[in-house]
């Protein structure tokens, strides 16, 4: 079976962003970007299945800048195979929205046809979380979102999911989007002698316009702004002091 | 404008805070029929019809419902989707893994989180773990849109709407319930408590846990916790607090060997009162409590516990 794994490059998630002060959006201009956390966690998963003989090839993907690569590179350094860099933007501020990627993925699933696909629950940039659900859609696959624990059982995965109120475990047929929550596994480091090894592993260039996908924002951006500040709180000395301001402040 | 706000239904009941606080958000963009579907849920319907602004109620009861599967419901909402210029829901996990797929089906965009409604077009959402707000105006015919809900009032009671029974095409056939694991508790819900303490990695174990359960019941609390506290077993993943966790903003919100980092503070820095206990001055979470206390949290919960 093949794997399919969208990754996309986002803000690294230590980094605090900067709203711009004309309110046309956040300065991404010589910010550390990475992969995204859950996309990271989303090709370990992968990987995992491969070395458990229950995949044979992992496919990673990512749409927007051509800086991309790296992102790419970085999961072949960690155990993909091969990878599809789709470049739609020249500015690192340019972002275009899921379901313009989701159309975008769908071409690929088409052409690849992969027996799975584990996308990142959300991108830590733009928190929509609706990429894989979206992708799902288009195709008229099954989904199992918020992956805590996946097994290949098959010609389905049974997979638990991270829901309010606890756990939920359902069978999805297969093929399937998934989509992966934190804790679903650790993800590896790549060590340097595979960082070296994954600069020659293929890596496919491609454009938006390959795939004639519709990639017009349907969502005008109007301002972005800095959210409410709070105001500065105080520190008390003890515990009977904190009572004593909880009190007063009617929180109690 | 019509709008169709899809019910949070948990065990076959109705989950009124979150539909409540999702119901105020729509009433913003015009008239709410409410869509309660699920197995054996008449009486959530019932429920749904006395919340205040719900025009109609429309019940569909048919087991395909029952375990929250989005391809099924995404399809139930498809067929009734001409009638509707917004379809809505609280952002629960039911509704943002059944949202987006409903979107893709109607060729439009999603609006996810969002947490103000300026007009029937323009809404505001938060971006990069709430550090920007964005304010986007949607161009879509159909606005398919998740409320957060921490940010929204709950619609009052004392409505008596009609309700309807409805039926769809029922079960797709893509994937199947296996089983829940769902926590018991007598503790008021994480997100719609009034009080939340949450616990850190500061507070080292499991056992020690029970001493932050301890102090979240003699404040009749929700207990939550950071990430780290979950990811190393401490407490269970329901709990988490933050950016990829729930989002909450209670009256009161304590914070204990929490070290307030930016993923944290999107779950919890619109709450009213924030407390930080914390050995550490230097550490982040002091910088948005209200009233912070540097200390040792195993003298200083046992003492507030105590002294409350
Ligand atoms: C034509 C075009 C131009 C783009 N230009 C830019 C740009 O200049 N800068 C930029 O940062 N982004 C760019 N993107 C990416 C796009 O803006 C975002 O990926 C999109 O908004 C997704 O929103 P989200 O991050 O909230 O997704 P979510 O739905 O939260 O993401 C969930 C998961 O979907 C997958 N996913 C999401 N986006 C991508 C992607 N782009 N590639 C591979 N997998 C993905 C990942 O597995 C991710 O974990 C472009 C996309 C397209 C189609
Ligand atoms: C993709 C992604 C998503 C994430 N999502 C979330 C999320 O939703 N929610 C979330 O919480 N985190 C999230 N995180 C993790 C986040 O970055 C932090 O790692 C996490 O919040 C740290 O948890 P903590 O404050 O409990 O631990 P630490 O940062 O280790 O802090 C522990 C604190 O306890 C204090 N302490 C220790 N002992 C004592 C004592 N005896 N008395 C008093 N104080 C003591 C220390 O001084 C320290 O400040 C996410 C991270 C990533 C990458």
């Amino acid at each position: 079976m093949k794997v399919l794994v969208p990754v996309k490059r986002v803000i690294d998630y230590n980094v605090k962003v900067r709203v711009k002060a004309d309110g046309s959006g956040v300065d991404l201009a010589n910010v550390k970007m990475s992969m995204n956390p859950f996309d990271e966690i989303a090709v370990e998963e992968a990987i995992r299945l491969k070395e458990a003989g229950k995949a044979d090839e992992i496919v990673v993907v990512s749409i927007g800048v051509k800086q991309s690569q790296e992102t790419l590179r970085t999961a072949l350094a960690m155990g993909a195979d091969r990878a599809i860099l789709v470049t739609a933007a020249d500015d690192v501020h340019t972002d275009i929205e899921p379901l313009a990627v989701a159309k975008t993925l769908a071409k690929i699933v088409e052409e690849e046809a992969p027996g799975l696909v584990i996308c990142g629950k959300q991108a830590i940039d733009n928190d929509m979380n609706a990429t894989g659900q979206m992708l799902s859609a288009l195709l008229g696959w099954g989904q199992a979102t918020f992956a805590s624990e996946l097994e290949i059982d098959g010609d389905a995965a049974k997979v638990t999911r991270e829901v309010d109120g606890g756990l939920q475990t359902i069978s999805v047929k297969l093929p399937a989007v998934i989509t992966a929550d934190l804790r679903l596994n650790e993800p590896r480091y790549a060590s340097l002698p595979n960082i070296m090894k994954a600069k020659k592993k293929p890596l496919d260039e491609k454009t938006a316009a390959d795939y004639g996908v519709d990639t017009a924002p349907r969502l005008t951006i109007v301002k972005t702004g800095e959210p409410a500040a709070r105001e500065a709180g105080i520190k008390v000395g003890s515990v009977d002091e904190l009572v004593a301001k909880l009190k007063e402040a009617g929180a109690v | 404008m019509a709008v169709l706000l899809i019910a949070e239904v948990a065990g076959g009941a109705l989950a009124v805070d979150a539909t409540a606080k999702a119901l105020t958000a729509a009433k913003a963009m015009g008239d709410v029929t409410i869509l309660v579907a699920g197995e054996g849920v008449a009486d959530a319907g019932a429920a749904a019809a006395t919340l205040d602004g719900a025009a109609k109620v429309l019940v569909a009861d048919d087991a395909a419902y029952g375990h929250d599967l989005a391809e099924n419901l995404a399809d139930l909402v498809l067929s009734m989707a001409g009638d509707y210029s917004h379809i809505v829901a609280p952002s629960t996990a039911t509704a943002k893994n059944a949202m987006p797929r409903i979107a893709a089906l109607l060729d439009v965009m999603i609006l996810s989180d969002v947490s103000g409604v300026v007009d029937a077009d323009t809404f505001e959402r938060p971006i990069y773990a709430g550090n920007a707000i964005q304010t986007v105006k949607s161009g879509d015919a159909t606005k398919v849109i998740t409320i957060r809900t921490s940010t929204f009032d709950a619609a009052g009671q004392g409505g008596s709407a009609a309700v309807e029974s409805i039926s769809g095409a029922g079960d797709k056939g893509l994937s199947s319930w296996v089983e829940d694991k769902l926590a018991e508790s007598d503790r008021p819900e994480l997100t719609s408590a009034g009080i939340v303490v949450s616990g850190g990695r500061g507070v080292g174990s499991e056992e020690n846990f029970a001493m932050i359960e301890k102090l979240a019941d003699k404040l009749n609390a929700a207990v939550g916790a950071s990430r780290a506290a979950v990811d190393s077993g401490f407490a269970p993943n329901d709990w988490q607090v933050g950016q990829t966790g729930k989002v909450v903003a209670p009256e009161l919100y304590v914070a204990v060997g929490i070290s307030g980092a930016i993923q944290h503070l999107a779950g919890m820095k619109d709450s009213k009162v924030i407390v930080a206990i914390n050995k550490d001055e230097e550490a982040p979470i002091f910088q948005v409590a209200d009233f912070g206390l540097v200390a040792d949290l195993f003298e200083a919960v046992p003492e507030l516990t105590e002294k409350l």
